[in-house]
């Protein structure tokens, strides 16, 4: 557990926000108004959600391709039971249940079926997604029900959004388990070494089913939060999603390889990818052409350590 | 005796501040086996990845044929005609026999892979060894001996003069190691020069003509065999006389702690019944291959038995074979390696305590000697006796019922084969239960109060310290 | 006969071999309940349907024999097609010889680039491709400044050339049929090519022989991405339309198509004939949907459930079997 590197690359993240920020503040005159910049953490904050777990997962040496697929699955579920009447917290346990659900054949697929995470994922990717088109077609499901909307618009406190308190939280909790707690240890172990993490004794594979199942669960939340702000479900929800979540672990700092990374690199990722985004937004730049400088921020940052190394 | 065929003289070779080789030399001649000796560390394998094209020395020259030479990569010692049957089977599974012979080699007609005449020469080569496989058969087909044989066969098809065995005899059994000779036999009265990398005596007189010592990096004896006493070898080899290393103490056994019931795994092994009681040293003999890690695996629960039963009063630990792959995480500090089969004590609500791991750490450091600057220190930067000891320390620290050690002194100094030892016999007087798997008959007679011999996956055979004799134990073993 | 192992059957000739038959099964399946399938002109139409497809998953084995991965190929295609059809639009009259050799080049430069990184900087693969997707589909937007290319602003040569007909083949089947043909002749008897099986199957070993996997890995993405700049030429003049969200999600119909070909994920292992059924059994799923009245938007899900199985029963195959070294009355 290299501290002293991650230290380094948290500080240099901490350094890109703050010089985004003064940036950003500069370009548009929008910018610095609490009002604004509490809108613009709903860019990061769904997203930023799922890449908790996801990160953990990563850590652990495995990966899921399919969040966005699951968040898709989990809005179409909670569509359908609005449709049949289901009021809004039923509606929103509808949407975490599919996440689960769909994380724990994730989890079965792995450990059980033996199947490599990246080809799993890469399954149950199309699987999720395409039941998702299968289901809808072409149609949109809008019956929400009255209520459903504070998941995802309401607010704790001023201007605090119920989904940045979430994520505060969730980070918080992330934090304490990875880094205090004795199965955070594990995570790294299995990550760093799962052989001899196995000849320690530990059950291994029952780490990385709970890893899978949570990120699910992250999932379905996600699609809670994002289904409620939106107010609609399409099949194309959250199309291109896991690109940018996964983007936001490795900018993290979370080594692919697994047996690296902190609960606090992959917030301040969050942060960054949230302001740069929402920045490029406000320049008015459509969002295709920021995936371009979301592509070569994801390369950058794994080039950039190979790059020093090789010195 | 012809003229050398390879002289290396005065090789150095160092790895960021470490010193691997401090000054070798070596002489090999053409239809002669020499064999290769040194302690682990001692640098024989770093002189197998210079003749072999992988590093470069620091300095010294190398004359390969008369003239002086660089063997700039893997491919420029094929070309010079160094072979290398390696210890790690470097064999393609997923191609055939035949094109393994070939790989970045093929014959070519106009440019194109000649299969016809790719064939015609594997399937004459192997003849020509007496192998008798079939070269259309896929690669992944051949048990660990016939991979050896292919990487001798490719050898030859490379027109090698220079074949170097490293420690090509370990997890063979007798009779395809008589096998593997008569074939390094044909080769060197066919004008071969063979280096064999071992450490079985028996094999070097069987097999060697002529000898080289290593010991820290350095040439410190080379000779003809004959006229060289076991016990010269040995003494060039640790560079002092060998002492009685075993401490055992003699502990009355009490009760049964492990019971052990037809155990079988299939494709393993099968029907393995025994018990181990309180205060006893159960030694388990036998070759490589036996089935004896698998058992252990199975004892300790990270594998499933297909049949049998085995009951325990209190948990088990195994210190596996492959302390780096299996035994300790290398980048991870002592400290929490030695944690992690104790995260339960260390933590019981859940919040690490890292006081309390240090302090841990701190204790078995002190308790084993193992010279680590810090508890913080990585694994990986430990020699690898200390890095034994480390995995030793975290199962010691959970206090189990029975201690399972695989091979535990391989390859470590002959210091920290002594500490460990000492160790193993105060947890057993302890009032626990210790298995030793070990290959090695000295240890194994010294250490335990009792010995079973597995071959090939079944028992057989069961030895009181008092009527374990070198010769009994290893007829028992072996296929003979 | 000069190919490689003809006896025994090696164990991905046995699996492509049970494959082979469970297409034929399908197609059998299909035709017996709509025999129109059966037609000529409608086997035609599939090969047509299926010969990108093709095209790319030849490509994408090459990539994942040697132990990578490429997910940016349909963002690759996609930017090609649009610089064709750009191209094409500015100089009409220069034909369609200059647009293919454009097209290619710069699928090769794309694939290029995400080569150096694998190679050089050793970056995983799975990483550096998920960038290049999204940056190949940005640089499309600002290409065309989000305006779709529409065939009106096609010259007739250009739409004409994949629909060309000999031997009631279209051209771009003839390609895919050569591609493959060509594919499986230089796998078998090119020196470099039979490299790519070593470097993927057991880099170490390859390494001891001289072969840098490193180096196979670019070259691999180079192939690779020229393929995809050359299909990208061939969707667009196909059908006639080129705009930023051509082929979206595609890659993954080719990755699905090598994985249910037999291409193991870990490299070392696949066959022509084995991915060649696998588009060939992707495609007939999607043209027998329409007839059996399942909406095209269940196409995916199928994709998804037929992934799953493929690669479960991969993994169960895996599974080495454990060498027996018990004693059972041998000598």
């Amino acid at each position: 557990m290299n501290s002293a590197v991650a230290g380094r690359w948290e500080s240099m993240l901490t350094l890109v926000f703050a010089l985004g920020f003064v940036l950003f503040s500069l370009t548009s005159p929008y910018f610095l108004s609490v009002d604004t910049l509490s809108d613009a953490t709903f860019n990061f904050t769904e997203r930023a959600i799922v890449a908790l777990p996801l990160a953990l997962l990563i850590i652990a040496g495995e990966i899921d391709i399919s969040v966005a697929g699951i968040i898709a699955l989990a809005s179409v579920a909670m569509g359908l039971a609005a449709d049949q009447g289901a009021g809004s917290a039923t509606v929103a346990a509808t949407g975490l249940g599919t996440g689960l659900l769909a994380g724990c054949i994730n989890g079965a697929l792995v450990t059980l079926g033996k199947v490599p995470a990246i080809v799993a994922t890469i399954g149950t990717m199309t699987l999720f997604r395409g039941a998702a088109y299968a289901v809808l077609g072409d149609r949109v499901l809008k019956n929400y029900p009255q209520g459903f909307e504070i998941f995802g618009q309401g607010y704790l406190v001023g201007p605090v959004s119920i989904e940045l308190a979430l994520f505060v939280l969730l980070a918080v909790g992330a934090a304490l388990f990875l880094h205090g707690s004795r199965w955070g240890r594990v995570v790294y172990a299995i990550g760093a070494n799962p052989v001899a993490t196995r000849f320690s004794g530990i059950a291994v594979d029952r780490y990385r089913f709970a890893l899978f199942a949570l990120t699910g669960l992250a999932s379905g939340l996600a699609a809670v939060l994002l289904t409620s702000r939106l107010g609609s479900t399409r099949p194309s929800i959250a199309q291109g999603w896991e690109l940018e979540i996964i983007s936001i672990v490795i900018l993290g700092g979370v080594s692919v390889w697994g047996g690296k990374g902190s609960i606090l690199g992959v917030v301040l990722a969050a942060l960054v990818f949230g302001l740069v985004t929402f920045g490029l937004g406000l320049l008015n730049i459509p969002g295709i052409v920021m995936s371009i400088f979301t592509g070569a921020l994801l390369i950058l940052v794994v080039a950039v350590p190979a790059l020093v190394q090789r010195k | 005796m012809q003229a050398p065929l390879l002289t290396l003289t005065d090789i150095r070779k160092s790895f960021g501040g470490v010193r691997a080789l401090a000054g070798v030399n070596l002489e090999l001649h053409p239809g002669s086996i020499t064999a290769l000796l040194g302690e682990n560390g001692a640098g024989k394998s770093t002189l197998v990845k210079i003749l072999s094209g992988v590093y470069q020395p620091d300095s010294g020259v190398i004359h390969f044929n008369g003239g002086a030479t660089r063997i700039a990569s893997p491919v420029a010692a094929r070309d010079l005609g160094i072979g290398v049957v390696h210890q790690e089977c470097l064999v393609f599974d997923h191609l055939t026999i035949a094109e393994n012979l070939f790989v970045n080699a093929h014959p070519l007609r106009r440019g194109m892979v000649d299969w016809n005449g790719l064939h015609a020469r594997a399937q004459a080569v192997l003849d020509e060894l007496g192998a008798g496989f079939d070269a259309h058969a896929p690669a992944a087909s051949l048990s660990i001996a016939q991979k050896h044989v292919v990487q001798i066969a490719r050898a030859l098809v490379n027109d090698s003069r220079l074949l170097i065995l490293d420690e090509p005899t370990a997890s063979l059994s007798q009779r395809e190691c008589a096998e593997l000779f008569r074939i390094a036999r044909k080769l060197r009265d066919a004008g071969c020069a063979l280096l064999l990398i071992t450490h079985r005596f028996e094999e070097i007189y069987e097999l060697a003509d002529r000898y080289a010592v290593f010991r820290d990096g350095a040439s410190v004896g080379a000779g003809s065999l004959a006229g060289t006493s076991r016990d010269e070898l040995i003494r060039m080899m640790v560079g002092r006389p060998v002492e009685q290393l075993f401490p055992k103490q003699a502990v009355e056994p009490g009760e049964i702690l492990l019971r052990v019931d037809k155990l079988g795994r299939d494709g393993e092994f099968d029907d393995v019944s025994f018990s181990l009681r309180r205060g006893e040293v159960l030694g388990i003999y036998g070759l490589v291959g036996a089935g004896r890690s698998e058992l252990a695996q199975v004892l300790f629960g990270v594998q499933g038995a297909d049949r049998g039963s085995m009951t325990v009063s209190g948990d088990i630990a195994l210190v596996p074979e492959d302390r780096q792959g299996q035994g300790s995480i290398l980048p991870f500090s002592v400290a929490a390696n030695i944690a992690l089969p104790n995260l339960a004590a260390l933590a019981p609500r859940g919040w690490m305590r890292t006081r309390d791991e240090r302090e841990l750490a701190r204790q078995w450091i002190g308790a084993l000697a193992i010279k680590a600057e810090s508890p913080a220190q990585p694994v990986r930067n430990l020699s690898g006796g200390n890095q034994q000891k480390v995995v030793l320390a975290k199962w010691l620290a959970r206090k189990p019922a029975v201690l399972i050690l695989d091979e535990p002194t391989k390859g470590i100094d002959v210091g920290a084969k002594a500490a460990v030892h000492q160790v193993t016999s105060e947890f057993a007087a302890a009032g626990h239960g210790v298995i030793l798997i070990s290959s090695e008959l000295p240890e194994i007679m010294a250490m335990s109060d009792r010995i079973l011999v597995m071959r090939r996956g079944r028992l057989r055979g069961e030895f009181t310290r008092a009527d374990a004799t070198s010769e009994a134990l290893l007829r028992a073993a072996s296929d003979a | 006969m000069n190919t490689p192992a003809r006896k025994p059957w090696s164990q991905v000739a046995r699996r492509d071999l049970q494959f082979a038959l469970l297409t034929l099964a399908l197609l059998a399946a299909v035709v017996l309940a709509f025999p129109g399938f059966a037609a000529p002109g409608n086997l035609a139409g599939l090969l047509d349907d299926t010969g990108i497809l093709v095209m790319l998953a030849l490509g994408q084995m090459l990539v994942i024999l040697v132990r990578g991965i490429d997910l940016s190929v349909a963002a690759n295609l996609a930017l090609c097609g649009m610089l064709a059809a750009l191209f094409n639009r500015a100089f009409p009259e220069l034909g369609v010889l200059p647009v293919l050799a454009l097209s290619i080049a710069a699928g090769g430069l794309l694939g290029a680039f995400n080569g150096i990184l694998v190679w050089k900087l050793r970056l995983p693969p799975i990483v550096v491709t998920l960038g290049t997707m999204s940056m190949y589909r940005g640089v499309i937007y600002l290409l065309s400044g989000g305006e779709w290319v529409n065939d009106n602003e096609m010259s007739p040569q250009f739409v004409a050339f994949t629909r060309a007909e000999f031997l009631g083949l279209t051209t771009l089947s003839w390609l895919a049929l050569t591609c493959a043909a060509g594919f499986m002749f230089f796998l078998q008897r090119l020196p470099l090519a039979r490299n790519f099986y070593a470097a993927g199957g057991n880099p170490d070993a390859a390494a001891y022989s001289g072969i840098d996997a490193g180096r196979m890995q670019f070259v691999a993405y180079v192939v690779c991405g020229a393929i995809a700049g050359l299909a990208g030429y061939l969707w667009v003049a196909r059908f006639a339309v080129a705009y930023t969200d051509i082929a979206l999600g595609f890659e993954l119909q080719v990755i699905a198509a090598c994985l249910i070909g037999g291409v193991a994920i870990g490299g070392g292992v696949g066959s022509v004939l084995g991915v060649v059924l696998g588009c060939l059994f992707l495609g007939i799923i999607r043209s027998s949907l329409p007839l059996v009245g399942i909406s095209a938007f269940w196409q995916m899900f199928i994709n998804g459930l037929v992934i799953l199985a493929a690669v479960l029963l991969s993994a169960r195959q895996q599974r080495q079997p454990r060498t027996t070294t018990l004693e059972v009355a041998r000598e």
